[in-house]
């Protein structure tokens, strides 16, 4: 277990599998996010309620999921490049942080242009808007501190602990957050309350779901892989590598 | 038996030398102090030019106010904490000594906590008064500050730590601690409110309290981790 879990943190054994996984990967995301869109912005009915701009759920819905699941996994990884050591889970963090990011841009931005036509206006001191945006900060802090520090293995080590107290607050905020919103902010908007899905507006969402995060392991394995030969670019296997494709 | 070299302090005589150190250090510059408070007190003093002198709507945004001027004031006084230490190589025999490194950060912030956190507690009655909050709210908003300030001083401190090698740790500071500031910002100020309103705030205290003691427990460690890299 010990052996496999090291053989596959080397840089060099990475390189090689990672570059055999991802064009299939990539395959399958574009196939995933073509039956996905065509079904979420062609097949799937208009909401009784919401009418045709439910559709741009489809696009929102699964970005929020992965902004949030990307901060944990990024400071997942971190913190192991910092007990550990090892240097590709520094780089896998690193890569991760923009495209969380990204994804957290893209649910605020898709959010608040549903909510123009839901809640007539596109930015309302929700919980769940606020704890968004308070997610943004705290991508930005990380990848601002890793800018920041010049040499790549300290501002890994130093980001690292900041995405831990992060992951520690996140938790804290979300409910303070909510608590914050219940008390100040008496329910001027109807939510959506908890409409069961239908089975037709379902399957395209899902599909969405797993379209983003195939792309997130594609995006993610990508990035790595950048950033690991720039990282790497004075070892003997690089080197070698790059001999031979000239 | 070998007598030991030299006698080496046990953990309360390194607390006292520690606190010792820094009032004095504090003391020779005795200025600096007061930039923080000055701060405090002229931010909340431009609120009311920017918003108007009406006493309702003053009451009405005072906790929020205050709270959010004393975040800024820690942020501001805490930048330094550890920036002479670092520049003249005492936070590495710190970080090197045999002593446990979160006990020595944790007598450093409480030093500091001393000289920064508690004026600023004496200070905010007299500003709460100023922006028309009922004299009873002034009391809770006391307490609050007493709960919340050491919370502020040490997650401001792990900032502090990350960024204390960095030419240009200021602005970034701020990015990387008001978000972690928030959970306490919102508590407080709305048990603030609550008391303003004539109702009781011992569960808003009581979460306070738990933020205090958590962060009192994780932060030193936090914050020795931080320093061992920034001073590698």
């Amino acid at each position: 277990m010990w052996k496999f879990i090291h053989k596959f943190a080397s840089p060099k054994y990475f390189y090689n599998i990672s570059g055999k996984i991802l064009p299939p990967l990539g395959w399958v995301t574009l196939a995933l996010f073509i039956v996905g869109l065509v079904g979420a912005l062609f097949l799937s009915p208009p909401d009784y309620q919401q009418g045709e701009s439910v559709r741009i759920l489809y696009i929102h819905v699964p970005a929020a999921m992965l902004s949030m699941s990307c901060y944990v996994a990024m400071a997942i990884t971190a913190a192991i490049g910092l007990i550990w050591r090892i240097k590709l889970a520094d780089i896998v963090a690193w890569a991760i942080a923009p495209i969380g990011m990204t994804m957290t841009i893209i649910a605020l931005i898709t959010g608040s242009v549903w909510g123009k036509p839901m809640w007539g206006t596109y930015w309302v001191w929700d919980a769940r808007l606020t704890s968004e945006l308070i997610l943004l900060f705290l991508y930005l802090g990380f990848i601002a501190l890793q800018t920041a520090i010049e040499d790549t293995r300290s501002a890994a080590r130093a980001s690292a602990i900041l995405a831990l107290v992060g992951l520690v607050n996140i938790p804290i905020i979300k409910y303070s957050v909510n608590w914050w919103n219940t008390l100040h902010q008496p329910a001027t908007i109807s939510k959506m309350g908890k409409p069961s899905i239908d089975a037709s507006m379902l399957w395209p969402l899902l599909i969405m779901i797993a379209a983003y995060m195939c792309y997130f392991a594609w995006i993610t394995l990508k990035r790595s892989r950048c950033e690991l030969i720039y990282r790497e670019r004075n070892s003997s296997w690089v080197k070698k590598m790059v001999k031979e494709a000239s | 038996m070998n007598q030991p070299a030299f006698h080496e302090p046990g953990l309360f005589e390194v607390i006292r030398a520690v606190l010792r150190r820094e009032i004095t250090l504090a003391y020779r510059h005795r200025g600096e102090l007061i930039n923080p408070l000055m701060f405090f007190v002229i931010v909340i003093t431009l609120f009311p030019l920017g918003i108007g002198p009406e006493l309702n709507t003053l009451q009405r945004i005072a906790p929020g106010i205050i709270w959010v001027a004393a975040l800024l004031a820690t942020l501001l006084s805490l930048d330094t904490v550890f920036r002479s230490d670092f520049e003249d190589g005492s936070l590495e025999q710190m970080v090197l000594s045999p002593q446990p490194l979160p006990l020595i950060v944790l007598a450093k912030l409480t030093a500091h906590w001393m000289l920064a956190g508690l004026p600023l507690i004496l200070l905010a009655p007299l500003l709460g008064y100023m922006l028309a909050m009922p004299l009873d709210a002034l009391p809770p908003l006391m307490a609050t500050l007493a709960l919340g300030t050491p919370v502020l001083t040490l997650i401001g401190a792990i900032g502090v730590a990350l960024t204390v090698g960095l030419n240009r740790g200021s602005a970034l500071l701020s990015l990387l601690v008001l978000p972690l500031y928030i959970p306490l910002l919102i508590f407080a100020a709305s048990a603030v409110d609550t008391a303003a309103s004539g109702m009781s705030i011992t569960g808003h205290l009581l979460i306070l309290g738990a933020l205090l003691v958590f962060t009192l427990t994780l932060a030193p460690l936090a914050i020795s981790a931080a320093l061992r890299i920034s001073t590698t």
